[in-house]
């Protein structure tokens, strides 16, 4: 009982998707100009990753260790595909938004990251709740986010408006550019976090904390580690 | 005219970084010096383009002709997964000139989401044949024109005295919204 919360625990506040790990970068930007959005897009993923973890985890002693990698990419794009059919006929306002990013599920690394990291190694039940730890840390990224967004690029929350009848929206927020402004300042706030912790414990900043190194690690914004595949390959030539 | 529109549209009023923040990954990823920017360019380009024909060809033949277009989303990441490696096994055996020109940058695009997206927005669109090569042409070369861009800007950025937790990935993505808010002037350029 006690590992199931811990999963939990990590997923939501330890390990966030959104705010430790920064993974999923691409739909967390596309998706959060509003915070239903933020919220919807967090939901599905959420269901699409406790699905594919209680079957990657199920399955984990059939699929040879070789093709591991298209296995999982087909069991999660066959969710995504369900997930998707079941959206467009129960929610078509939130499908009609959302639109290209909700097949782009597939190509998440969150999912494949944890289906890699946690569902191919551990059993049906811990990957479940990894599942929808993760998925709610998401959600809670995506929808915060959202919700920044919208209270000052609309003046609204979840459509309600909040903000005083003379406040002046910053359209730039819900727009493109916002999009990126608001992840930059979230990097620097944990970079700033990082230089701090640095700081006091003395410790290399360069070196990251992650077990593994760049191995270990799935986020793809970081740019380290497709630096580190390239590099490699320079060396070799 | 029209496939001109859709050219010009992909390359620069719908940018596929700026503005639909598909392919970010190798955008901050790759973009620290102008030649290797140019690289990943010129193999995104090569890629997507294939990638365009190839899966318009198989919706066309395949999934509408056995009415199974449902299964389309599995069938295209399989098939880029594939492309990609074929890809590269062909030009490293032919035309190894190209191979070591674009080889590189090749296993890298498979993590490019740009790709399958592109393949997943001509459907949505039902472009046929010539318009979704032109289409993914048009965002190919939009990606390159953003990335390489970026990698001149990042050149300068490098002697650049800045705040030190916006050094690194901070800096780039506050760069690349301000070029998204200049991307915006194009947008008048189709209605």
């Amino acid at each position: 009982m006690n590992k199931t919360l811990e999963r939990l625990n990590s997923g939501i506040i330890k390990e966030n998707p959104t705010f430790v790990q920064m993974l999923g970068m691409c739909p967390t930007m596309a998706v959060t100009t509003s915070a239903i959005n933020g919220l919807g897009m967090g939901l599905t993923t959420t269901v699409i990753l406790i699905l594919s973890n209680m079957m990657i985890s199920a399955l984990r002693k059939v699929i040879p260790d070789k093709v591991r990698i298209p296995s999982y990419i087909v069991i999660v794009a066959s969710f995504v595909t369900i997930i998707q059919f079941l959206l467009e006929g129960f929610v078509p306002s939130l499908y009609d938004s959302l639109g290209i990013y909700i097949p782009l599920i597939v190509v998440n690394c969150i999912i494949l990251g944890r289906a890699e990291s946690y569902a191919s190694k551990n059993n049906v039940w811990l990957s479940m709740f990894d599942g929808i730890g993760m998925g709610l840390g998401f959600t809670l990224g995506l929808t915060s986010i959202g919700i920044f967004r919208e209270i000052f690029g609309n003046g609204t929350v979840f459509n309600i408006r909040i903000m005083p009848e003379k406040y002046e929206p910053v359209t730039i927020l819900i727009l493109a550019p916002g999009a990126f402004f608001v992840l930059a300042c979230l990097i620097a706030v944990q970079n700033k976090i990082r230089i701090l912790k640095a700081k006091k414990t003395g410790t290399d900043l360069a070196e990251c904390e992650r077990e593994n190194g760049c191995a270990g690690c799935a986020n793809t914004l970081c740019g380290g580690s497709i630096k580190n595949t390239f590099e490699k390959k320079e060396e070799q030539e | 005219m029209n496939l001109l529109l859709i050219a010009i549209g992909a390359a620069l009023v719908n940018n596929v970084v700026l503005s639909q923040f598909l392919g970010l990954c190798p955008f901050i990823g790759v973009s620290k010096k102008v030649d290797t920017a140019a690289g990943m360019g010129g193999a995104v380009i090569f890629v997507i383009t294939i990638a365009s024909a190839v899966t318009n060809l198989i919706y066309t033949f395949i999934l509408e002709k056995l009415d199974i277009t449902y299964l389309q989303t599995i069938v295209f990441i399989l098939v880029i997964a594939a492309l990609v490696q074929f890809v590269e096994m062909f030009l490293k055996k032919k035309v190894p000139s190209l191979y070591s020109a674009l080889g590189v940058y090749l296993p890298l695009i498979t993590t490019n989401c740009a790709v399958l997206g592109i393949a997943l927005i001509n459907v949505q669109k039902s472009y046929g044949f010539l318009a979704s090569v032109i289409n993914g042409f048009g965002t190919a070369v939009g990606f390159t024109i953003a990335i390489v861009i970026m990698a001149g800007i990042r050149e300068k950025i490098e002697y650049n005295d800045i705040p030190e937790s916006f050094k690194g990935t901070p800096i780039v993505l506050v760069t690349a919204g301000l070029m998204a808010m200049a991307f915006f002037g194009f947008s008048g350029l189709i209605k």
